[in-house]
């Protein structure tokens, strides 16, 4: 393993890419996983809603209210203003995360391994150029599309609160108050690159977070991978022990940003 | 790092993720639960109110029982006093009807003496009559006597 170890992080670290070239190269692995993921979470929660029985419910329709009630608790303690929007956007992010995430605790090898037997066996493929990484959230594209999704939500909540103009303005008059016209005039394009700031660090802050944790978590299990096999437990253990609390943290700190953003920007200032 | 098309791709899943979850997920099941939440809540204020009701039953049932023992006593009272007075009135009736007894037999004791007397006078007059005509007929006719007889008979 030690020769080849580069080669074996490198191999683990590429994605799998459509044919096109440049924006255009498209990752099919995190595309198809959280496509699937996210398929597995509507998929469960639409059935318990269509058979959810108002007495005697099972268990998994109790765990899906539990988890309904989180959210719903977390939004309704923190946005204050009505809106149909925010708590199922906060659910679906809550729980598509998590599983993106969650991605990270299955074996390094066991994915990769078999695309590379499947693409091997029936595509006749060279099993070294096949590429597969399983966790969606360890790809910048997937946490910003995500964090750029929240932003315009940031942006259309605001505008929704305070109308268009109410938005320019404070985008224009906050957070510097004056009350001279002069001044004013001069304090608005600080104010606006001020405003712009915290406008793009929200969405760069949440999906860098994300992305840096599950990257992380990833090359960290990668390494583990690279020690001998009978030791590999001692280190593994424990961190996939941990991980299991990181990707549960992460998925909630997404969700419940989101839901402090929205309710900033509906806020008066 | 490096920023493509997959971003698209995953915006657009997120989108309809979160539709689908808008549409389809969060309003039956939220729905379902307030429903939940309000038929316990309704539960409990209806069991409230029964174990209300029932102490007002209870508190009624004793007040009834109160009520119905109050009466009976009552009723043995007023009974017993009416027994009292149907025993004094009887008593006094039977007096009364004694007493009149007790004149009765006087009066007819009385009118049985006096009867007694009548006739008792009647045949001591006939006697004396009798016994005076013995002695006279020897010696005075009794024709000749007849208006002293009569005399002595009403003098008896």
């Amino acid at each position: 393993m030690a020769g080849n170890a580069t080669d074996y992080i490198k191999h683990h670290l590429t994605f799998w890419k459509s044919s096109h070239e440049g924006f255009w190269s498209f990752h099919i692995d995190t595309f198809s996983v959280s496509l699937i993921l996210g398929f597995i979470f509507v998929g469960v929660f639409a059935m318990v809603a269509r058979n959810a029985k108002l007495e005697n419910p099972g268990r998994l329709q109790l765990f899906v209210e539990s988890i309904i009630e989180m959210v719903n608790t977390q939004v309704k303690e923190i946005f204050h203003a009505e809106s149909k929007v925010l708590a199922p956007l906060a659910l679906t992010i809550f729980c598509w995360v998590f599983l993106m995430n969650f991605m990270d605790l299955l074996p390094v090898d066991l994915i990769p391994m078999a695309a590379q037997w499947i693409g091997y066996t029936f595509f006749g493929a060279d099993p070294h150029h096949v590429y597969f990484r399983v966790v969606p959230s360890a790809d910048v594209n997937a946490t910003f599309a995500m964090s750029i999704s929240v932003m315009f939500c940031i942006i259309g909540f605001s505008i929704k609160a305070k109308g268009l103009g109410g938005w320019g303005k404070e985008l224009l008059t906050a957070p510097f108050h004056a009350h001279s016209p002069v001044l004013v005039a001069i304090l608005a394009p600080v104010n606006f690159a001020f405003q712009m700031v915290e406008l793009v660090a929200k969405p760069i802050s949440l999906s860098l977070r994300l992305f840096g944790n599950m990257y992380a978590g990833e090359l960290i299990f990668i390494l583990i991978a690279l020690l001998p096999w009978g030791a590999q437990w001692i280190l593994g253990a424990p961190w996939a022990i941990f991980h299991i609390l990181v990707i549960t943290l992460q998925a909630f700190v997404f969700m419940m940003l989101t839901i402090v953003y929205m309710s900033l920007a509906v806020e008066k200032h | 790092m490096e920023f493509n098309a997959t971003l698209l791709g995953q915006a657009i899943t997120f989108a309809i993720l979160v539709w689908f979850t808008m549409k389809f997920v969060w309003p039956p099941l939220t729905n379902m639960m307030d429903e939940r939440a309000k038929r316990i809540a309704d539960g409990l204020a209806a069991a409230e109110r029964g174990k209300q009701d029932l102490e007002a039953a209870e508190q009624r049932v004793a007040d009834e029982i109160r009520k119905a023992k109050q009466q009976s006593t009552e009723i043995m009272l007023a009974a017993e006093k009416r027994a009292n007075q149907i025993v004094e009135e009887a008593k006094d009736a039977a007096r009364i009807e004694g007493a009149k007894l007790v004149a009765d037999a006087k009066a007819e004791i009385e009118q049985e003496t006096l009867r007694a007397k009548e006739v008792l006078r009647e045949q001591v007059a006939v006697l004396a009559v009798a016994g005076a005509e013995k002695i006279l007929r020897r010696e005075i006719d009794s024709a000749k006597n007849a208006d002293l007889l009569a005399s002595i008979k009403a003098e008896l």
